[in-house]
């Protein structure tokens, strides 16, 4: 309970799909060897504390913002220039760590004094122009970032997969830097998923929501909301650019595509809404969900759109193409917005009949 | 207190000039700075073209946020629609497009431009009933469910016209340059300016001349008040949503021959754009559009011929710059 910041996830259902996530993770290269497994869980890993992060904003004080991207990338750039610019050692690893962090913090910082004193929904716009700007930037400063086609760098000695710790007689695999690796992001994920529970659940977690129901009352109440979402916005920002962190060592590469471009964020919002806004639960669920599909269910559809096309059936080739399968988790994302705005975890924890968005106190 | 005598006329509002002071003031600005008079004019001759067009795509943004307080992230959606569409009439005429004749291009232009209108116009009926009309009055779920319209339109249009690039090549008789002395004026930017000064005025005209724009000036001001004079003010806010639709997809259509080519990610790129303008035209103001659309374009004319590494935060750079002025935009219409 201590663990869990005392908001257990209060659903048998629930509890038992999120234990079998857990342990399916932890337990992925023994269970499932093989390069691909190993990738999808490891991206499931940064994207749920990604989304988790993503989910202290637009879940809990009812922010959108459409920058947090440029914080995850900041993090996987900040990473990647520093062990390549500096070679494979740990000390690179922590310079590119104390630039990277405090850099999201501040810029959060900026953005949030000066766009969050006003309406949600320009913070919203004022953040899609942003974060569009740093893309656009960080490819157009190609002597630093590499440009479009990003930066590859080397890991140090120890998490490089030809590093043999353990070797394989001992349990059935090898043990290596790989693995090491995978673990590292594993444990990372799940520590800032935990303290994210535990910023949710403390009194400041609480101001937060209250702003969400009702800004002007918690205004009233005597609380500074703009210093609150602020601080919320810092918190995540931080957050993301500890998971671009863990995603670069992981991915040994950062680039626009893989930690700045906006269908990243569409697909941190497609996973927050289906997993269930105002429950970090939902971002584990919704985050696993995603990407399981976006990894397996695109070979279904390739399989799908085969058969439709020697069927000589018109458009549905096009339609169930394995490229758009964007289009129908679109409108998944369309649907749960309507039909259940909370969520699978919200349809869990609190049945079918409740129309509230997060947990009422 | 002064006192008012029955018969006389209500005291004018008090004009408000700086704005539209400010993009001229930037123009003149830019003469020395550029040096050559004839690239100036061609700079500027540009950023009026660019300027007014991006103004046709962020005018029913705005005026559907004025009125109703909606916020439509999927606006880009339509632009990219009528681009499309304006490729299933411009294709197979290629032969009248590539002819040298302005009324035979004219010919194929203008129908192709209107099928597009009607075609976004459409689709903005169908969007408001589908995704807008259940989340009316909440702004996160706006955001998300336009968003979603975005991703789901997108695709769709990758679906039924494949993912690549698709040209769109200008009019014959619409390429080249007018040339007065020794400044070149391309003659397409010409047209697009005509076409978006005349939707301006229409727009402006509308507004403020007509019983229809009193009503919708109006429920921007106070919606309830005109619900309860005995309008419907949801059939006017449908109407005011079709034809922002209907003059993105216009707008659509000139950006994709500005560019000559169509691409389904065209939406992505100009609703940042859009929003940026509508940011600093002030919410809801169409006059605060239309400057707004003509700075940005100035900025990123002038700014990408002198300093072409800045053109790249430029945009927000100025949008930055307006709100330190004036933190509602240009001209704040709405209380919200």
């Amino acid at each position: 309970m201590m663990i869990l910041s005392g908001d257990p996830p209060k659903s048998r259902v629930l509890t038992l799909v999120l234990v079998l996530i857990i342990l399916a993770l932890a337990a992925t290269p023994f269970l499932f060897p093989g390069a691909k497994a190993l990738n999808v869980a490891a991206k499931i890993c940064v994207f749920a504390a990604l989304v988790a992060s993503y989910d202290l904003l637009l879940g809990y004080t009812g922010t959108v913002s459409f920058a947090h991207t440029m914080f995850y990338g900041i993090g996987s750039y900040a990473i990647a220039i520093a062990l390549y610019g500096m070679g494979p050692n740990w000390a690179a690893v922590a310079t590119g760590i104390v630039t990277g962090l405090p850099l999201a913090a501040l810029l959060a910082l900026a953005i949030g004094l000066f766009s969050l004193r006003v309406a949600a929904i320009f913070f919203a716009m004022i953040t899609l122009a942003v974060a569009s700007a740093f893309q656009v930037l960080a490819s157009q400063l190609s002597w630093l970032t590499g440009g479009e086609d990003g930066r590859s760098f080397r890991l140090p000695e120890l998490l490089r997969p030809g590093t043999v710790l353990i070797p394989k007689d001992m349990f059935g695999v090898e043990i290596n830097g790989r693995i090491l690796t995978y673990y590292l992001v594993f444990a990372g994920s799940a520590l800032m998923i935990l303290a994210l529970l535990r910023v949710v659940n403390s009194p400041f977690g609480r101001v937060l929501q209250a702003i969400r129901e009702n800004r002007f009352r918690a205004e009233a109440l005597g609380f500074r909301t703009v210093f609150h979402l602020t601080y919320a916005n810092c918190i995540a920002a931080l957050v993301a650019a500890s998971a671009g962190i863990l995603n670069a060592l992981w991915l040994r590469y950062a680039g626009p595509d893989t930690s700045l471009s906006f269908s990243i964020m569409l697909d941190i919002l497609l996973m927050v809404v289906i997993g269930g806004m105002g429950t970090i639960y939902g971002a584990v669920i919704g985050a696993t969900i995603f990407i399981v599909a976006q990894n397996y269910l695109q070979s279904l559809m390739g399989v799908a759109s085969k058969a439709a096309d020697e069927a000589g059936l018109p458009l549905l080739p096009g339609l169930l193409h394995p490229d758009r399968w964007l289009l129908w988790l679109g409108l998944l994302f369309i649907a749960s917005v309507y039909f259940f705005p909370t969520g699978v975890v919200g349809r869990l924890r609190y049945g079918g009949g409740k129309k509230t968005a997060g947990p009422s106190h | 207190m002064t006192d008012l005598a029955a018969n006389d006329p209500l005291p004018k509002p008090k004009r408000d000039l700086a704005p539209i002071l400010l993009p001229i003031a930037l123009a003149l600005l830019m003469i020395p700075l550029i040096g050559s008079t004839s690239s100036w004019l061609t700079l500027t001759v540009a950023s009026l073209a660019m300027g007014m067009m991006i103004f046709i795509m962020a005018s029913g943004l705005t005026l559907v946020f004025g009125l109703m307080d909606v916020l439509n992230f999927g606006h880009g959606a339509f632009i990219a629609v009528g681009a499309y569409v304006a490729t299933l009439v411009l294709a197979p005429f290629a032969a009248s497009i590539q002819a040298d004749s302005l009324w035979m291009n004219l010919a194929v232009l203008a129908p192709a431009a209107l099928l597009s209108m009607a075609v976004s116009g459409a689709l903005g009926l169908v969007v408001e009933r589908v995704l807008i009309l259940p989340v009316y009055g909440q702004h996160l779920k706006q955001i998300l469910m336009t968003t979603g319209g975005l991703i789901v339109a997108e695709q769709t249009l990758y679906a039924l016209w494949g993912p690549q690039i698709i040209p769109m090549p200008l009019p014959a008789s619409l390429r080249g340059s007018f040339i007065i002395g020794d400044v070149a004026i391309a003659k397409y930017r010409v047209l697009a300016m005509l076409i978006g000064l005349a939707i301006f005025i229409a727009i402006q005209l509308v507004l403020n001349r007509s019983k229809l724009g009193l009503l919708i000036r109006a429920g921007v001001e106070n919606r309830e008040m005109v619900e309860a004079l005995g309008y419907r003010i949801r059939r006017l806010f449908l109407g005011v949503f079709m034809t922002g639709s209907a003059l993105a997809g216009l707008g659509g259509v000139m950006w994709a021959l500005y560019r000559e080519q169509v691409h389904a990610s065209m939406s992505d790129d100009l609703t940042v754009l859009i929003f940026i303008v509508v940011i600093i035209g002030g919410l809801g103001s169409i006059g605060g559009c239309f400057i707004g659309a003509i700075l940005v374009a100035m900025v990123a004319n002038y700014g990408g011929f002198l300093v072409p590494k800045l053109a790249l935060v430029s945009n927000i750079l100025l949008m930055v710059a307006i709100l330190m002025w004036r933190p509602r935009g240009l001209y704040a219409v709405t209380s919200r």
